[in-house]
C-alpha cells in the first residue's frame, strides 16, 4: 500500500464529496430541459447548501441529540460508503478492507439514522416518512445484495475492484444473470434515491412523500448535511453501476497520474449519461401509489434471486 | 499438577457449578432481605466471570492430558464426567460472561421486584443448570443438567404467578420443556447402542451405525425446541417476556445459546460423519425461522415479546450458518465448512451480548414506567438518557449493522453462502440462495423492527402520563448495560481476535480451522483470501469517525451556529396532542400489509358510523398465528377431545373395571407372544 495509493483514495474521498451536488444539479438541468423550462444552473444545489448553512438552525423544542447528531454521522456513512467504490481508480486502498456487501450495510446505518431521526420529534409526518422508508428498504435492501451476489459469484469476489477487473477482462459476456442483476440494481438505485416513481425529491406537503417526510423537521446546517447526504448517495449508486457495468477507461491499480486523468474524465462521461437515462426514466413515468411500490421493489428482490439461483445451477464459480 | 491442566480447570469449574448450588439453597434464606438477594446476585457475578475465565484459560491453551474429571456423584451404572473441551468452553465462556453481566444488572434491578423469594433461589439454580449441560461429558449429567436448566427456568417464568397470562406461558413452556428433554433422552439413548456406553468417550468410540439421521431429527425437535425453531417456537415468546426481565436477558441470550450447543453436540461431535443431505432440513427450517421470526415481532407491540420474538429470528441465522457447515463438511470442502461454522458461533456469541442487552433495557424501562406496551411509551431518551444510549447500541448491533458486531457475523454468513456453488449436490446448491436471501431479507426487516423499538420507547413525545414521569435506572443496571454495548462495539470493531478466539472450537467441530485473522494489518479478517473479500471493522469505524469529525469540523468553522428551540413544525399542523404521533401499530401497518396478509392471514375491519350518528369509528387489525392454528390448536383438539372420552371411565362399575384389567392383560399377553 504505497503513499500514491493512499492519495488516490484521498482524492476520490474528496471528489465524490464535491462534485456529489454538482450531480443534482446536473440531473435538475437535463429534467428541467425535457420539461421545456430553462432551469436553475447547475450550481445551483451548492448555492443552496450554503445559503442553509448561513441560516440559523430552528430546532423542535423536544428534539433529543439524536436529532442533531444523526445528519452528521448519515452524511459520515454515506460518506465512507461512497468512498469506498472505486470511481475513477480501481485497487482503492480500503478496497481491502471493505467490500460491497459492507457498502450496502453502511447505507442501512444511513438509513437506519435516518429513520430514527424522523420519528425523533414525534410528528405524524416523521412517522409515516420512517414507516415507508423501512418498508422498501426491507425489499431494497435484499434486492441489492441479491445483486450483489450475483456479481461477487462471476468475479469470485466481494471486492469492488476484483470485479470491476474481472467484467473488464475477457471472462465476462453478455450473461442473462447479469442483465438481470443490472435490472435489479437500477430499481433499487430508483427506489432508494427517492426518484420518481417511488417518491418525489421535488415534492413537498404531498401524503406520498417518503424522504421529505423524514426531514421535514431539519433545517439550517442540519439539513445542509442531510441534503448533501442524499447527494453523496445518488452519486454512489451511478458510480458503482459505472464501476461494474461500464468499466471501460477506469484507471487500474498503480497507474499513472496520466491514466488517472482518463479515469476521471471517462467517470465523469459515465455519470453524465446515467444522470441523464435516469431523467429520461423519471419523466416518461407516473409516480406510483405508495402500496405499488413494493411490489416493483418485489420484482427486483425477485430478478435478483433468479439471477443467482441462475448462477448456482449453472456453474461452479470460481 | 499445575493450575492450568485441563483435568484441573474441569475441576475448577465443576466446584464453580457447585458454588452455584449452594447459592442456590443460601438464597432460599438469603432473599428475605433486600441485602442478601444483592449478596446472593453478586456472587453468582462473581462465579460466573470465574467460570468464563477459566473457560477461556481452556479454550485458548488446549493442553494435553485428561479432558474431563469423573464426579462421584451420579447413578450406580453411569458415571459422571465433567470437563471441558473446546466445544464446552467456547459456548462456556459465552454463556457466563453474558450471565455474569446480568448478574450485575439483577443487583440493582432484583432488589426492585416485589416478590423476590420467587426469583433468588432459582436464579443461581438456572445458571448452574446451564453449566452443568455445558461441562458435561456424559449424557446422564447433560440430561440433568438440561432438566435443571428447564426447571429452574419454569420456576422463574412463574414467578409473577398472579397474572393468568404468566401461568399459562409457564404451562406451555413446561410441556415443551418436557417433550424436549425426552427427544434427547431418545437420542442419547439410541447413540449409546445397546452396549449403553453413555460417557461422550464411549459414544465417540462406538458410534453405532445408521442413528445418525434419526439423531438429527430428534437433536432438531429436542435442541430446537429449546433454541425457538419454527414451528417449536411458540413457548418462547409466551416465556421469555413473562419472567423478570434480567431472567429474560439469561433466557433469550444465553438459554438458547446452550440450546444451540446441544445441536452442536449431538450432531456434529456425537452423531458421526453428516451426509449432505442433512443440511436440507436444517437450511430450510432455519430460513423458515429466521424470516418468521422477525415477522412476528414486526407485528408485536409489548416490547418485550418482540425481543423474544427476535431471538427466534436470531435462532434461524445461527442454525443457517449450521446448515451450511454440515453441507460443506460432508462434501468435504473443510475450509467452507470452517467459514460457515465460525459465522454461527460468531453469532452465538454476539446474540449473547446484544439480546441481554436489550433485554436489560427492557427491564429498565419496565421498571420506571411499569409499561412494555410500546404504545404507552415515548420520549425515553430525555428522561432515561444512558439506556437509550445503550439499548440504541443494542438496536444497531442487533440489525446488523456496520461498525457494530451484529453485522460481521452476518458478513461472514454471507461469505460462507457465496462459497455453496463449489457444493457437488443440486438441492443444496438451489436451497442456498434462496436462504441467503431470507437472511437478506430478514436482516433488513429486522432492521425495520429496531427503528420501531427504539423509536416508540425512547423517541417521539410520551403517550403515556407513566412514560412521562420516568426516572433513569439505578447505577448498576447502567454500567452494566454500558459494558454490553461496549462489547458488542468491540466484538464488532475487532472480529479477529474473537474469530481466533474461537478457532479450536472449529477444529474440533469440523476438522478445519481460518487461518489466524488478529495479526492482520488494519486488524481486518480475511476468510478465504484476501482477492476474495476482506472487512476490517476497525478501519469502517475509523473512517466513520473522520468523516463525521470533518463533517462537523467544517459546520462548526464555516456555518452559523445559532439555534432557535421552536414548537415542531409538521408542515404547518402542530398538533399538542402526543396522540397524533405516529404509533407501533401504524408503524408497522404498511409491512402487515405487504407481508403479513400472507403469513398472519392479517385482516382490517374498518367499522365507520353513518353521518348523524356520534358513535366512534373504529379499525380492528385480526391477525392469526398460521403455525398456532396449523400445528398447536388440532394437537390441544385432539387432547382435550381424548381426555374427554376417557373421562367415562372414571364413573363405571366395578364389574367393568374388572373386565378392563382382564381385557388388558389378555391383550398384553398375546402381543408378548406373538412378539417372540
Amino acid at each position: 500500500m504505497s503513499t500514491y495509493d493512499w492519495l488516490i483514495q484521498l482524492a476520490q474521498t474528496a471528489l465524490v464529496l464535491a462534485l456529489a451536488p454538482l450531480l443534482s444539479g446536473v440531473t435538475r438541468k437535463i429534467r428541467a430541459r425535457l420539461l421545456r423550462r430553462q432551469g436553475p444552473s447547475v450550481l445551483q444545489p451548492y448555492r443552496d447548501l450554503l445559503k442553509l448553512i448561513r441560516k440559523e438552525a430552528v430546532v423542535a423544542d423536544n428534539a433529543s441529540w439524536l436529532f442533531r447528531a444523526a445528519p452528521y454521522l448519515i452524511l459520515a456513512t454515506t460518506w465512507v460508503a461512497a468512498a469506498l467504490v472505486p470511481t475513477f481508480a480501481t485497487g482503492l486502498a480500503p478496497g481491502a478492507a471493505a467490500d460491497i456487501i459492507v457498502i450496502v450495510a453502511l447505507l442501512g446505518t444511513a438509513r437506519f439514522l435516518l429513520a430514527l431521526a424522523g420519528l425523533d420529534v414525534g410528528t405524524s409526518f416523521g412517522g409515516i416518512g420512517a414507516s415507508r422508508e423501512m418498508l422498501f428498504a426491507s425489499l431494497a435492501e435484499p434486492a441489492m445484495l441479491m445483486a450483489v451476489f450475483t456479481l461477487s459469484l462471476f468475479a469470485g469476489s466481494t471486492q469492488l475492484s476484483s470485479i470491476s477487473a474481472y467484467m473488464l477482462g475477457p471472462g465476462a459476456g453478455v450473461n442473462i444473470s447479469l442483465a438481470l442483476a443490472l435490472v435489479a440494481l437500477i430499481i433499487v438505485s430508483i427506489g432508494e434515491n427517492a426518484r420518481i416513481p417511488v417518491d418525489n425529491p421535488a415534492t413537498h406537503l404531498e401524503l406520498t412523500m417518503v424522504h421529505e417526510a423524514m426531514i421535514l423537521e431539519y433545517s439550517g446546517r442540519h439539513l445542509a448535511v442531510i441534503e448533501a447526504a442524499a447527494a453523496v448517495k445518488l452519486l454512489l449508486y451511478l458510480s458503482l453501476i459505472a464501476c461494474v457495468f461500464m468499466p471501460w477507461g477506469t484507471a487500474v491499480a498503480g497507474a499513472g497520474v496520466f491514466a488517472c486523468a482518463v479515469g476521471v474524465i471517462a467517470w465523469a462521461l459515465k455519470l453524465a449519461a446515467l444522470a441523464f437515462l435516469l431523467v429520461v426514466f423519471e419523466t416518461a413515468i407516473a409516480k406510483m401509489r405508495v402500496f405499488r411500490v413494493p411490489e416493483f421493489l418485489g420484482i427486483a428482490l425477485m430478478l435478483g434471486l433468479l439471477a443467482t439461483i441462475l448462477l448456482f445451477v449453472s456453474r461452479v464459480s470460481r | 499438577m499445575s493450575l492450568s491442566s485441563p483435568c484441573c480447570l474441569s475441576q475448577w469449574a465443576a466446584s464453580g457449578v457447585g458454588v452455584l448450588l449452594a447459592l442456590s439453597v443460601l438464597g432460599i434464606f438469603a432473599a428475605r432481605r433486600a441485602l442478601g438477594s444483592r449478596l446472593i446476585y453478586a456472587a453468582c457475578g462473581a462465579v460466573c466471570a470465574g467460570l468464563a475465565a477459566v473457560a477461556l484459560i481452556a479454550l485458548l491453551a488446549p493442553a494435553a492430558g485428561p479432558k474431563s474429571v469423573e464426579i462421584p456423584i451420579g447413578l450406580p451404572l453411569a458415571r459422571t464426567f465433567l470437563g471441558l473441551d473446546p466445544l464446552s468452553a467456547a459456548f462456556a465462556v459465552i454463556v457466563n460472561l453474558a450471565a455474569s453481566i446480568v448478574s450485575g444488572y439483577a443487583i440493582g434491578y432484583g432488589a426492585k421486584l416485589r416478590e423476590p423469594e420467587r426469583v433468588v433461589p432459582f436464579y443461581p439454580a438456572f445458571i448452574a443448570g446451564m453449566n452443568l449441560v455445558l461441562l458435561a461429558q456424559d449424557a446422564f449429567s447433560f440430561l440433568v443438567g438440561w432438566e435443571l436448566m428447564s426447571l429452574a427456568s419454569w420456576a422463574l417464568v412463574l414467578s409473577e404467578h398472579r397474572s393468568a397470562e404468566n401461568r399459562r406461558a409457564a404451562l406451555v413452556y413446561l410441556i415443551m420443556a418436557t417433550g424436549g428433554a425426552l427427544t434427547l433422552l431418545l437420542a442419547f439413548g439410541l447413540l449409546a447402542g445397546a452396549q449403553g456406553g453413555y460417557s461422550f468417550e464411549a459414544i465417540r468410540r462406538v458410534s453405532a451405525p445408521g442413528v445418525g439421521p434419526i439423531v438429527l431429527l430428534l437433536a432438531l425437535i429436542g435442541a430446537g425446541s429449546k433454541a425457538g425453531l419454527v414451528p417449536l417456537h411458540a413457548w418462547l415468546p409466551l416465556a421469555h417476556p413473562a419472567a423478570p426481565s434480567h431472567v429474560s436477558a439469561l433466557m433469550s441470550g444465553v438459554m438458547t445459546k446452550v440450546a444451540v450447543y446441544g445441536f452442536v453436540r449431538l450432531v456434529f461431535d456425537l452423531a458421526g460423519p453428516p451426509a449432505w443431505w442433512w443440511s436440507v432440513p436444517v437450511l430450510l427450517i432455519a430460513g423458515i425461522t429466521a424470516l418468521l421470526g422477525v415477522l412476528y415481532a414486526l407485528m408485536e407491540h409489548d416490547l418485550k415479546r418482540l425481543l423474544a420474538y427476535h431471538t427466534v429470528e436470531n435462532i434461524g441465522i445461527i442454525f443457517i450458518g449450521l446448515g451450511l457447515a454440515l453441507a460443506f463438511e460432508a462434501s468435504g470442502l473443510r475450509t467452507a465448512a470452517a467459514l460457515a461454522f465460525t459465522a454461527a458461533i460468531f453469532h452465538v456469541f454476539n446474540h449473547s451480548l446484544f439480546k441481554s442487552l436489550l433485554f436489560m433495557g427492557s427491564g429498565a424501562v419496565l421498571n420506571a414506567t411499569g409499561e412494555r406496551d410500546m404504545e404507552h411509551l415515548g420520549g425515553l431518551i430525555h428522561r432515561m438518557p444512558v439506556t437509550a444510549v445503550a439499548f440504541l447500541a443494542g438496536c444497531i448491533a442487533i440489525s446488523a449493522l456496520p461498525p457494530f458486531n451484529g453485522f460481521v457475523s452476518e458478513w461472514l454468513t454471507f461469505q460462507a453462502i457465496l462459497l455453496s456453488p463449489q457444493l457437488p449436490q443440486w438441492v443444496p446448491r438451489l436451497l442456498v440462495p434462496a436462504v441467503g436471501a431470507t437472511l437478506a431479507c430478514s436482516a433488513a426487516l429486522a432492521a425495520a423492527c429496531f427503528v420501531k423499538a427504539f423509536g416508540m420507547t425512547f423517541l417521539g413525545r410520551p403517550r403515556s402520563k407513566a412514560a412521562s414521569g420516568a426516572a433513569e435506572t439505578d447505577r448498576g443496571s447502567q454500567i452494566a448495560m454500558l459494558i454490553l454495548a461496549l462489547l458488542c462495539l468491540l466484538a464488532g470493531i475487532l472480529p479477529g481476535f474473537v474469530i481466533d478466539t474461537l478457532s479450536a472450537v472449529t477444529q474440533m467441530a469440523v476438522g478445519a480451522r481460518l487461518a489466524p485473522q488478529s495479526a492482520l494489518a488494519w486488524l481486518r479478517i480475511v476468510p478465504i483470501d484476501l482477492h476474495r473479500s476482506a472487512y476490517s471493522g476497525l478501519f469502517v469505524f475509523v473512517m466513520i469517525l473522520l468523516a463525521a469529525a470533518t463533517t462537523a469540523f467544517a459546520v462548526r468553522r464555516f456555518a452559523s451556529h445559532a439555534v432557535r428551540r421552536s414548537p415542531a413544525w409538521d408542515c404547518g399542523f402542530p398538533d399538542a396532542s402526543p396522540a397524533t404521533q405516529y404509533t407501533a401499530g401504524s408503524f408497522a401497518q404498511p409491512i402487515r400489509r405487504v407481508f403479513g396478509s400472507v403469513v398472519f392471514r392479517a385482516r382490517e375491519h374498518v367499522s365507520i358510523p353513518k353521518p348523524g350518528d356520534t358513535a366512534m369509528a373504529r379499525l380492528r387489525v385480526e391477525l392469526r398465528d398460521t403455525v398456532w392454528d396449523a400445528l398447536y390448536a388440532p394437537i390441544i383438539r385432539l387432547v382435550e377431545a381424548t381426555a374427554e372420552r376417557l373421562n367415562r371411565m372414571q364413573f363405571l362399575t366395578i364389574r367393568n373395571y374388572l373386565t378392563l384389567v382382564f381385557a388388558a392383560l389378555v391383550t398384553l399377553l398375546i402381543i408378548v407372544g406373538t412378539w417372540r
